[in-house]
């Protein structure tokens, strides 16, 4: 068994445990809520025959032990139950949200990461030149400014003045590949400004770092250009910390959107969690929550095995 | 405006001149362009609705957890969607009347206890089923059974029994009550097939338009309901989209994506209004922000101590700077001329000296604590601050204590005895009474237990004479005026906001949101 494999397999594992403790803790987090469910759920004017119909419904008399398991088992099986408030199956409403959250999220990555990479390529080529700093001032800025007021700035003078993009970003199924992007155009910028600064000065002090190396300077010396030397020997080498940064940004896209998803009036995960949680809609919130922590998990479980992979002296071990 | 311009104007209007040449002789004549313009669209008006087309509504208070049952209708978006493809019986009209929808007349008893309303004949459902007497009856069992959840229990709790008689359905009332076709108007009373027992949520109904798709919180579309019996619905296609976030509703409908928004908010209302392609409309509601103390709880069970408070409020200034001038100022009772037989009361006005003069009468030297939220109304932490401004400049001191929004309806209201809050209205007086202010009240929030108060209330239900029907409304309110727990000061203004791509607009319509929830049917497409 090469270290490698053994690396991955304890990586892969530690993952799938975090998870499971999470769902622990979802739980439990949900248990501990004040107030009880049947009570929120049904109001002031709730009968003592309705709550109690309600609660048997919930399986709130069981045992919390049986509950978590039984909870769990269908969450593995893709069955995460039904809301209480619409009854509707959380799996299939679910499924279509997840998914446009993922396609905002992806398509604003197919910007954000490549834009953020080759910024900083050219900020360490530039180094403590005007375009490093230009680079480093701009993206600092639009970092600094909350996502909202971003939006609303964009969207006045895109969408109201200029009328280049819409401001609200509906997609249905309807729509074609074009449509819908040119309907999320404006969210992926507000997405792309805010996760840009992060990216990219990762990536440069990553690459940065690196170019204090031995190898760098005889790269140097055997005449090849500033250029060459970046991409050639300094950012393979620079691999591992970069990816870990994009995969922060990516988990970011998918679960931290929920402000620019009201702001653009986008049909994703974020507004259906908000709406369930004001309602108090204990199995949605304990879905999505799971779902989230997925997301989270899985993305730096990439990142780590990115790492792994990258480590020449694990891939050649002597 | 002379003969000759209006004219012109309805040749533009006809399409028999273009709009620049009527434009180009009309400044000829000496118009300014706003006034030709203005000529334009009343003729346009006189010319009649224009057919087809889409309008898109851009509506808060949407959310994922809806439904599409109208028995469940708790907000703006369903009460929008459910106008589309269902019907009530009877509605308000717009003079404040009523009027009928599937009901083709009816009629009540000398002593207002048994109501018969015969059906319209000819309407089917958009899946081809004729209506009939037997689903207004099973349609009005199902609001009103004993596991509904339905919004018009209330309503339905007066009725003793629903009949079908023939092509008549007959309602039977525990007491005489004047305003049935007023409670059959609620916009949760759509009639549909089999009462909607089968599937509640099908939205199978009668109204003019068909729901194509539906996406709870999000979006939904219907189309023009080609076999409609009425002459509503001048659109060919009606989508509703859900934008709950302000700033980006306003921007929805600046930017064009949207022909149609609600709730401006009343700080911009003014700057959106300027753009040259939007016209705000704001109508005065039933509605009304309040500061509620209980009348059982001391201090406040002295009722100087209560006329201290409201003459220690400056309503004006409320209007002003909480509605932004977007509303009007209240009267310490509910009722204002929204409702029907209302009578103006003697306007109570800012009076300093009177309101220490009751305090001292009253000998309470002790705190008064108001509690107050965000939510319990927009800009409710200001209006405290601003009433403890006006009381502090008559020598009494208000101590304000800001509650959480989570839990404020539960834990503060309806609990505490002084706070903020705020009251929708009702489509009748007897209704708001009823509601708030009967001793045996639900919800009755300012704790007030007069029985002179109790007995005109149920005696002005049976009485079929308006004039004195009237009188003893307007006796009611004056006893909340002068011994009640209710502080208001102000009744908000729907504010909404339409693009010149729409037309046909009706000001001052009474009801409910958005021309009574009928903008979508009655407004259309400019050609």
């Amino acid at each position: 068994m090469s270290p490698v494999f053994k690396l991955l397999a304890q990586r892969i594992a530690l993952s799938l445990l975090l998870l499971l403790l999470i769902s622990v803790v979802i739980f439990a987090g949900t248990m501990v809520l004040p107030g009880d469910v049947a009570q929120s759920i049904l109001g002031q004017s709730a009968t003592p025959e309705a709550l109690a119909n309600l609660r048997a419904e919930l399986g709130v008399n069981d045992p919390p032990v049986q509950r978590y398991f039984a909870w769990l088992f269908g969450a593995i099986q893709g069955d995460l139950g039904t809301a209480l408030t619409s009854g509707q199956d959380i799996s299939e409403a679910l499924a279509s949200r997840f998914w446009n959250t993922l396609f905002l999220a992806f398509w604003a990555a197919v910007v954000a990461v490549p834009l953020a990479i080759f910024l900083g390529l050219l900020a360490v080529r530039f180094k403590d030149r005007w375009p490093d700093k230009l680079i480093s001032g701009v993206t600092l800025a639009s970092i600094s400014i909350p996502e909202f007021l971003i939006g609303y700035v964009l969207m006045y003078l895109i969408a109201v003045k200029l009328r280049w993009f819409p401001s609200v970003a509906m997609i249905n199924d309807s729509m074609s590949l074009f449509e819908k992007l040119n309907a999320i155009a404006l969210p992926i910028a507000v997405l792309t400004l805010v996760v840009l600064a992060h990216m990219m000065r990762m990536t440069r002090a990553a690459i940065l770092n690196v170019m204090q190396s031995a190898y760098i300077e005889t790269a140097e010396l055997k005449g090849l250009n500033a250029f060459q030397v970046i991409y050639r020997h300094a950012f393979p080498n620079a691999v591992a910390p970069i990816v870990n940064v994009v995969m922060l940004n990516l988990a970011y896209l998918v679960v931290g959107v929920v402000v620019i998803e009201v702001v653009f009036v986008y049909p994703g995960m974020g507004q259906y969690l908000v709406d369930h949680v004001s309602k108090r809609d204990v199995p949605v919130v304990q879905a999505c929550g799971l779902i989230f922590a997925a997301v989270y998990i899985g993305l730096n479980m990439i990142a780590d095995i990115v790492a792994i992979l990258s480590n020449p002296r694990l891939r050649h071990p002597k | 405006m002379n003969r000759h311009m209006q004219y012109l104007a309805s040749q533009a209007v006809a399409g028999k001149l273009s709009r620049r040449d009527f434009l180009g002789k009309a400044a000829a004549l000496g118009f300014t362009a706003v006034s030709a313009n203005l000529l334009l669209s009343g003729a346009a008006k006189a010319a009649g609705p224009q057919k087809g087309g889409t309008i898109r509504l851009g509506l808060q208070g949407g959310s994922t957890t809806d439904s599409m049952d109208p028995a469940l209708v708790t907000n703006t978006v369903g009460l929008m969607v459910t106008r589309l493809w269902g019907e009530t019986l009877v509605e308000l009209a717009d003079d404040g009347g009523i009027e009928n929808k599937l009901a083709e007349s009816y009629e009540a008893s000398a002593d207002a206890k048994t109501w018969t309303f015969k059906m319209r004949p000819g309407v089917t459902y958009s899946n081809g089923q004729d209506v009939t007497a037997e689903d207004v009856v099973k349609t009005m069992e199902r609001h009103s059974g004993e596991d509904t959840k339905s919004g018009a229990l209330g309503i339905m709790r007066g009725i003793k029994d629903v009949r079908a008689d023939g092509d008549s359905v007959v309602f039977e009332l525990d007491s005489p009550n004047a305003d049935l076709p007023y409670l059959l108007a609620d916009y949760h009373l759509i009639i549909q097939p089999g009462g909607g027992n089968d599937d509640p949520a099908a939205a199978i109904g009668t109204g003019p338009y068909i729901m194509k798709s539906a996406d709870m919180g999000v979006r939904f579309v219907a189309e023009k309901n080609p076999n409609y019996w009425g002459d509503l619905g001048n659109a060919e296609t009606v989508e509703i989209i859900v934008i709950n976030d302000d700033t980006a509703r306003v921007a929805a409908l600046q930017s064009g994506q949207v022909d149609v928004i609600d709730r401006v908010p009343p700080r911009t209302a003014k700057l959106v209004d300027r753009a040259p392609n939007i016209s705000v409309h704001s109508t005065s509601a039933a509605g009304h922000y309040v500061f509620i103390m209980h009348c059982n709880t001391a201090p406040f069970d002295n009722n100087d101590v209560r006329m201290a408070l409201k003459y220690g409020i400056n309503r004006q200034e409320m209007v002003d700077k909480i509605l932004n001038g977007y509303g009007t100022v209240g009267n310490d009772t509910p009722i204002n001329a929204s409702y029907p037989m209302y009578t103006a009361l003697e306007q109570r006005a800012y009076d300093p000296d009177k309101a220490m003069h009751h305090l001292k009468k009253a000998g309470y030297d002790g705190e008064i604590l108001l509690r107050t939220s965000d939510n319990s109304f927009p800009g409710a932490p200001d209006a405290a601050a601003l009433f403890q401004q006006s009381l502090s400049s008559a020598g009494i001191k208000l101590d304000v204590k800001r509650e959480p929004n989570d839990g404020y309806w539960s834990e503060v209201w309806n609990n505490k005895p002084f706070c903020t809050s705020y009251w929708g209205g009702r489509p009748t007086q007897d209704q708001m009474f009823t509601t708030a202010y009967l001793s045996t009240a639900d919800w009755n929030d300012t704790r007030f237990n007069n029985e002179q108060f109790d007995q005109m209330l149920v005696a002005a239900r049976g009485e079929l004479d308006v004039a004195k029907r009237t009188q003893m409304y307007a006796d009611m309110s004056t006893i909340l005026r002068d011994e009640g727990g209710l502080i208001c000061p102000m009744f908000n203004d729907f504010v909404e906001a339409t693009t010149d791509k729409v037309d046909g607009w009706v000001e001052g319509v009474p009801g409910q949101v958005l021309m009574n929830g009928y903008a979508a049917s009655k407004l259309w497409v400019k050609a």
